[in-house]
């Protein structure tokens, strides 16, 4: 039944109806209305059987997930931001073990100088610490896709973090369809460990390996982590069969036949640059999209097979490593490797700056033309830039 | 105020062994079939409090759970010792994360356990010194403030000594650390630093917060045992002499523990919901400098000439503490 309901509200009731056992919860805008949620909802008894955990800092609330998670139990936290970097040791520590945690990214761009608004470089900071990332594209899909993140997690025994968009996703009223608890129930199998504390059957859980060993460790991380591309696909093939609905997977193209031109995107963004490119072809330009859903893992193959037939691909990122460039970037160049398709890299929507269908379209016409750097950054004002760099150069 | 008994059988700084006991008065460490919760074939260095410390505190914890335990542990020297992959000395399920998360982690446990409905297994937390006044004394304080249901037992052995025997928050003033050399004018870690945990335990309000070292490890028990017979945020701090970086010989760990207590230097006591009902009665009082003289990290203080300003100061603190938590008499 389709419900018109803030994102974080949709994502609260989403996760109760996946019967988590222990939540843990720090404030941090904008991921605040979601854990609000989940604690009205522990709270007045809607969700039994859960503890609800409000702890002193977001390195206490992994911890506290890795312990709960350890201990057998499905555990769900969400963060932003501040937050994420802050938990970083834990985030590490809780895919090294290898536990199924969910958590929430409502992205946040990182200080300084603070800034409260949307961007992506809180998760992208976390690319290399071993957990799955999904990207939602709306608010349905953040639904949908943290259903079938404890699925996954659960199967694979590896944590996952789902990203939406904050404010622009986490705040906007959507119509949403939320699953039951008795829905997900017969989709969401109920949590079997691989291994747990158990005082009848003790093991030692984090011991300390030594160079004999590590590199084996780490190697079956990585081919853990490249086996869920199969399992990501899997899940939601079975999504589909039970709600009806195509979400998740590793992504998905939009009017991609015939494109000479593709832009690559993750996030909330997608929507605004399918208006800019059903605008577009209305004017005849061969150019289409692909929406990455699964960044870690990262799809190659899917990639190379979205963007084989085209002549260019634009990537429009929402965060960028300082002193290089586009951060998925990379990974898509290492895709595209010999199939003759160049790419172009845009930063855009930095700290919430709007990414607006006007400055998206008159970037894509110069770059259908090639007539762009291969990186740009939407929306600069120049003026400024340039004063600065003057003064800046002449204090050296 | 009511006392914690000293045991018939210790005689000044010396205990006697339990072959000299009757069977039915030694301490169940002679029992071939006692629990076993860190088992021997560790790598710990020879005369290590802390392993000592620890084997004591876990047992009586899993006697006192019939076995019903789950331990979590800080990176330290613990960890390092007891568990080099493959290997693992622990016979109860055991948990390591990080150094700082200790308390978070024991609180996410106890969480997972109450949630499945689980009411007979207990939950013990355990680290050093900077896993606990130091780096993870956040969770520590969020983990106490919610009275989440952890015992949380810290080995104080009084440095980073895992990581080379640096200074630590628990570090007592004039001691020689790797960070805090015996050079210049005032030679060791400085005066008026450092945090007393217990205390800040005990502002918490939290039922259970207790002191004991490994020179008694019957009281040891006892505090375990009765830390397990309550609920909620309970809190033990254990005096572990470490050899390595204290520079003192192996065999003399538990004499040192002892003459730390007899001295006043470190009060053993007992306090519920933040009050202090208990306190262990000084049998013979020594001057500090019989516990600074057998360890290294002070010979500054008497070599190449004898520093007696610092030693009345350590003697004072030392002083104080009798006063404050009523040390001496019956």
């Amino acid at each position: 039944m389709l419900r018109q309901v803030e994102g974080s509200k949709a994502v609260a009731d989403a996760i109760a109806a996946c019967a988590p056992e222990v939540i843990c919860a720090y404030p941090i805008s904008p991921q605040t209305h979601i854990v609000e949620g989940l604690s009205q909802l522990v709270k007045d008894g809607s969700l039994a059987n859960c503890e609800f955990i409000n702890v002193e800092s977001e390195f206490a609330a992994m911890s506290v997930a890795i312990g709960s998670s350890a201990t057998g139990a499905r555990t769900y936290t969400a963060t932003a931001s501040q937050g994420l970097l802050y938990m970083v040791e834990a985030v590490y520590n809780a895919s090294g073990l290898g536990l199924p945690i969910v958590m929430t990214v409502a992205n946040r761009a990182i200080g300084g100088p603070i800034n409260i608004w949307n961007d992506h470089s809180d998760s992208m900071s976390q690319r290399d610490s071993g957990w799955l990332q999904l990207y939602a594209e709306n608010n349905q899909e953040a639904v949908d896709l943290h259903i079938q993140a404890f699925r996954i997690a659960e199967e694979m025994s590896i944590p996952v973090m789902v990203c939406m968009d904050g404010f622009i996703l986490t705040h906007a009223y959507e119509q949403v369809d939320i699953p039951t608890r008795e829905e997900v129930a017969a989709f969401l199998p109920p949590f079997v460990p691989r291994q747990y504390l158990d005082p009848a059957e003790p093991i030692s859980i984090g011991a300390m390996v030594g160079p004999e060993s590590f590199m084996e460790v780490k190697y079956l991380a990585h081919q853990k982590m490249l086996d869920s591309l199969d399992k990501i696909q899997e899940v939601a093939v079975d999504f589909e069969k039970q709600f009806g609905r195509k979400t998740g997977g590793l992504l998905r193209t939009y009017r991609t036949e015939g494109a000479e031109t593709i832009v690559l995107a993750l996030g909330s963004v997608i929507g605004t640059l399918k208006d800019v490119i059903d605008e577009l072809q209305l004017d005849g330009h061969p150019i289409g999209l692909v929406g990455l859903t699964s960044y870690r893992p990262f799809p190659f193959e899917a990639v190379a097979d979205a963007l084989k037939d085209a002549k260019r691909v634009v990537i429009l990122e929402k965060a960028f490593s300082t002193g290089t460039g586009g951060i998925v970037t990379p990974d898509v160049a290492r895709a595209i490797e010999g199939l003759g398709v160049k790419d172009f890299t845009v930063i855009a929507g930095l700290g919430g700056r709007p990414i607006t269908i006007k400055a998206v379209r008159d970037y894509l016409e110069a770059a259908m033309a090639e007539q762009v750097q291969r990186l740009t950054f939407l929306d600069l004002e120049e003026e400024v830039i340039d004063a600065e760099l003057m003064k800046e150069r002449a204090l050296r | 105020m009511s006392t914690t008994q000293i045991k018939f059988y210790q005689v000044g700084s010396f205990a006697v062994g339990n072959r000299l006991l009757r069977e039915d008065e030694r301490s169940v460490q002679s029992d071939p079939e006692r629990t076993n919760a860190l088992t021997s074939g560790h790598r710990a260095c020879q005369g290590c409090g802390e392993a000592l410390g620890a084997r004591y505190a876990l047992d009586a914890a899993m006697r006192a759970t019939n076995d019903q335990l789950i331990a979590v542990n800080a990176t330290g020297c613990l960890e390092v010792f007891s568990t080099p992959y493959p290997e693992s000395s622990w016979r109860v399920a055991w948990l390591h994360s990080l150094f700082g998360n200790a308390p978070a982690v024991a609180t996410g446990v106890a969480a997972a356990l109450k949630a499945k409905g689980n009411h007979t297994t207990r939950v013990v937390a355990q680290g050093g010194d900077g896993a606990t006044v130091d780096i993870g004394m956040g969770p520590l304080s969020g983990m106490f403030e919610r009275n989440d249901d952890v015992l949380y037992i810290c080995y104080d052995n009084e440095a980073y000594m895992n990581t080379g025997v640096q200074r630590s928050g628990a570090t007592p003033p004039a001691a020689r650390t790797a960070t805090t050399q015996a050079v210049g004018a005032h030679p060791g870690n400085v005066f008026g630093q450092g945090k007393y945990l217990p205390k800040i335990a005990m502002a918490h309000d939290i039922p259970y917060v207790a002191t004991a070292t490994i020179a008694d490890l019957r009281d040891l028990e006892a505090k375990v045992e009765r830390a397990m017979t309550m609920h909620g945020a309970r809190y033990l701090h254990v005096l572990v002499p470490c050899p390595l970086g204290w520079g003192s010989a192996s065999c003399d760990t538990i004499k040192i523990a002892r003459l730390a207590t007899q001295s006043g230097l470190f009060p053993v006591f007992e306090a519920v919901n933040g009050e202090v009902v208990a306190s262990s009665k000084i049998r013979h009082k020594v001057p500090v400098e019989e516990y600074l003289k057998l360890q290294a990290r002070y010979s500054h203080l008497f070599s190449p000439q004898r520093n007696d300003q610092v030693i009345d100061h350590l003697q004072r603190i030392a002083d104080k503490n009798i006063e404050r938590y009523e040390l001496m008499g019956e």
